[in-house]
């Protein structure tokens, strides 16, 4: 019997407010992320995931290599620029009943779609700079019962049955072997993503998602219509038959109090050495600033 | 994220420029190709958008990679192993990213897998690529070899040859030896037809070639033999990987320090002829020079906007007295006037490339079938212009690039003397702007001519015409008057070379000066008819080129036929 050939690949991204340059105006008074102020990118780590997804194509021919995405329509921006930069297509997760998600019902949402996409292989960026929880892609993989790799950093190999990862841990890198299907996050340290491509941004400027084609002009509704390749798929909640009481706020057991500001108040810091001598004036030091007790 | 082009409103206002709808429009000839390629554009705004988000990729990668990796790759540069050139680590990875980013053959045809763009694109492209590393230009911009190939070279060696520069095969043009730098007359490497193989063999040493381990090299040799001069010399096609040449050293440069210089030495390398026997020199060698010198052009003003901005920014943090440095007159005046000696040049320099653009498309066109009377009539218009052009841009570009990066380093104070500001790297890469593909000398050789034969005071006319807002009037009568003082001083110089011979010789750069200035002034001029935000570079630059101008015509004015004599060395 012939072996079943992996094909699909899915990475799960996320557009994200930029927030490695923020100004004064990057928060709101209220205190959340002030979204207007701020460009919308592709989140950076979800970038690394993309490459290492396109390495893995570069390695088996035939896989496709799609974007998931669940957002606004703007969000379409970071399936055409994945486009751009090597992935064949996108899906699009929009509607109201996803809006205030938190990772849990994101990840519930996501996996949704994703038993209606089916991939072989999912990768995902370790973590998106505007919440910081790397929480998304390992509740996918729990969701869906798969194993999951995370802090991947390289490729090592992977066929039809398996997989081969670098991981990045905090005191050096192990190398593991995966089953297929797997979840895959991919940490910073990956390589990052080869650029967009001349020939590549020609052909699928004009990609679009099926609410973006229903406000489009009638000549482009039919050059798209003439070109599979320039549809992106969009996926109303009710299409990947989720269970309302799990999207959206409804969803989301996490609830934010209040966002203090942290200043950094020591400029240097200080070096102690493991002689008793040491540990007792750092104990000294930590007990009278109340770090510690 | 630094993208070079998005950060540059004067390279998208050139973009923009009128003439590049009539360039789009020969250069896609009614869009057939949108039938045949995915990625061929529909209609004139869908290539001009397409334009656009190709030039942001090119200005992301110089952003991004190009420009992180310069310093290194100025401090380690190329090295020989094994007969061959091995480029420094941040070559490799600029190479593997324009590579990914597809940005190879930019202006081939589709049918070789290029981009079908227009020359003003690439020259753009090429322009942002000197701004991050003007060294790394040299070897990227030799693509345009290919060009060459593509306008002369048959279908056999076009199908063999295009699509893998396409897929960023690197180039070199095998000109200079060491006895034939300027005068190409005297080159002397030889080739030989082996009937046996039916091809053509090449044998000699080559001087001064960059990246002279490329790929695709255009080699130019004597076929034919016992001639000693132009007449006797070919134009051939070498591919690397068929052998035969090694690289026998690199130079150790005083800039451009990344691109490797390399001296060749050929035994028995195989090649193809390319185009006709004899034609070498007169007709090939001279088609790729003007590109190459509107490449120079191009990388000089991308030096010229890297100096630019390090000065500016250097001046806007350095304080002294208690404010920045960029509050005292002196350097202020110095710093507005390098923005519009900027502005100038790269006016010049894509009013150059329209040129070439329009020229060479009908060139092409003409190849498919017999052009209409009017279309000959204005492919001729054209090549007059860009033959024209092309000496000034170059001329001008490359000066200013020099005089930019001695501001640069002058505004940095003894910090720009130390290594420690990228300054001193730009000083050095842009000496040799000024020396490489023609001297100004001999850009001053080829733009007499278009003093003498009227091509610039026809062209002047054109733009005086049509400079008729109201915003510029104040401009607009000034340069009126330069162009009186630019009469004045080609007759004087025309009626005492007739008495004395030499005497037009003596004052031809001067006279190219005035010319250049008044048409740097007019374009810019034009410009800030259209847009009010040119309004004040366009005074500071017809300010400074009056001021030029004055001097120069004031040389000639008191210049006597005794002049030739007493200033022979």
């Amino acid at each position: 019997m012939e072996m079943e050939k992996i094909t699909k690949i899915v990475v799960l991204a996320k557009q994200v407010p930029d927030t490695r340059n923020v100004g004064k105006d990057a928060m709101t008074p209220e205190g959340t992320v002030n979204r207007a102020a701020l460009a919308a990118i592709f989140n950076p780590e979800d970038l690394n995931a993309l490459e290492m997804a396109l390495q893995m194509k570069d390695r088996i021919e035939g896989a496709t290599v799609h974007i998931l995405t669940m957002g606004p329509q703007r969000a379409a921006d970071i399936i055409r620029e994945a486009m751009f930069r090597g992935a064949d297509g996108g899906y699009l997760l929009s509607g109201r009943e996803f809006a205030g998600s938190d990772t849990l019902a994101t990840s519930y949402a996501l996996s949704c779609a994703l038993r209606k996409i089916c991939p072989d292989i999912i990768v995902a960026g370790r973590q998106a700079i505007d919440g910081d929880t790397a929480q998304v892609g390992p509740q996918v993989a729990e969701k869906l019962g798969l194993p999951q790799i995370t802090y991947a950093e390289q490729l090592v190999a992977i066929d039809d049955k398996q997989i081969t990862v670098k991981r990045r841990l905090e005191r050096g890198t192990e190398v593991v072997v995966s089953s297929l299907p797997a979840v895959i996050t991919v940490n910073s340290s990956a390589g990052e993503c080869r650029p967009r491509n001349a020939k590549r941004i020609m052909k699928f400027k004009y990609a679009l998602a099926s609410s973006e084609l229903a406000a489009a002009t009638p000549e482009a509704q039919k050059f798209v219509a003439e070109r599979p390749y320039l549809q992106i798929v969009e996926f109303a909640a009710a299409d990947v038959d989720p269970d309302p009481s799990q999207l959206g706020l409804a969803g989301s057991p996490t609830k934010v109090k209040k966002i203090e500001n942290v200043v950094f108040q020591a400029k240097e810091a200080k070096c102690y050495t493991a002689a008793d001598a040491d540990i007792e004036s750092l104990m000294v030091e930590l007990i009278s600033s109340h770090t510690l007790g | 994220m630094a993208n070079f082009f998005s950060d540059n409103k004067d390279l998208q206002y050139h973009l923009s420029h009128p003439l590049m709808r009539k360039i789009i429009e020969l250069k896609e000839r009614n869009f057939a190709d949108a039938a045949v390629y995915d990625y061929a554009p529909q209609n004139t705004d869908d290539a001009l958008d397409s334009y656009r988000r190709v030039l942001e990729i090119v200005g992301d990668v110089c952003g991004e990679v190009i420009a992180a990796n310069a310093e290194e790759v100025d401090h380690e540069g190329p090295r020989v192993e094994n007969d061959h050139v091995v480029y420094a680590a941040g070559t490799a990875r600029n190479i593997e990213a324009l590579k990914a980013a597809g940005l190879s053959g930019m202006t081939l045809p589709r049918k070789y897998d290029g981009l079908n763009m227009p020359v003003t694109c690439f020259a753009m492209a090429n322009e942002m690529v000197a701004r991050a590393d003007a060294g790394f230009e040299n070897i990227w911009g030799l693509q345009d070899c290919a060009e060459t190939l593509n306008e002369f070279a048959s279908e056999e060696i076009k199908q063999k040859f295009l699509p893998w520069v396409s897929a960023g095969a690197t180039c070199a043009m095998d000109l200079t030896e060491p006895d034939a730098g300027s005068d190409l007359g005297a080159v002397m490497l030889k080739a030989t037809y082996d009937e046996a193989a039916g091809l053509w063999r090449l044998n000699g040493v080559k001087r001064f070639i960059t990246n002279g381990d490329g790929e695709v090299s255009l080699v130019l040799a004597r076929s034919e033999e016992g001639t000693s001069d132009a007449r006797g010399l070919s134009m051939f096609v070498y591919d690397k990987r068929d052998g035969g040449v090694k690289v026998r050293r690199i130079e150790n440069k005083l800039g451009i320090k990344g691109s490797p210089t390399c001296e060749l030495v050929f035994t028995n390398a195989p090649a193809q002829l390319v185009g006709d026997r004899k034609m070498g020199l007169i007709k090939y060698v001279m088609s790729l020079m003007n590109a190459a010198r509107l490449g120079i052009a191009a990388q000089s003003t991308g030096l010229c906007e890297a100096a630019y901005r390090e000065a500016l920014k250097y001046a806007g943090e350095r304080e002294q007295f208690g404010k920045p440095i960029i509050k005292f007159a002196a350097i202020s005046e110095m710093l507005s006037n390098m923005e519009a000696k900027t502005l100038a040049a790269r006016a010049l320099l894509y009013e150059t490339a329209r040129f070439v653009d329009i020229y060479k498309q009908y060139n092409h066109i003409s190849h498919e079938r017999s052009l209409e009377g009017d279309e000959r009539a204005e492919m001729k218009f054209y090549n007059r212009l860009a033959d024209g052009f092309t000496p000034l841009a170059k001329m001008f570009a490359s000066e200013y690039a020099n005089q930019m990066a001695y501001d640069a380093i002058q505004i940095h104070g003894g910090s720009g003397f130390m290594k420690d500001y990228p300054c001193e790297r730009l000083y050095r890469d842009a000496r040799i702007m000024n020396i490489y593909e023609g001297t100004t000398q001999l850009q001053v050789v080829a733009a007499i001519n278009h003093v003498t034969k009227g091509t610039y005071r026809e062209q002047i006319m054109r733009y005086e015409e049509a400079l008729s807002a109201e915003n510029v009037a104040d401009i607009a009568a000034r340069l009126a008057a330069l162009r009186g003082t630019f009469d004045k001083a080609v007759d004087k110089v025309e009626s005492l070379d007739k008495q004395t011979p030499g005497f037009k010789d003596l004052h031809s750069r001067r006279l190219v000066e005035i010319a250049g200035y008044i048409i740097m002034t007019h374009i810019l001029a034009r410009q800030a008819a259209e847009n009010e935000e040119y309004l004040r570079p366009a005074r500071i630059f017809c300010k400074y080129a009056s001021a030029k101008i004055a001097e120069a015509a004031a040389y000639i004015e008191e210049s006597t036929s005794a002049d030739v004599e007493m200033l022979r060395a």
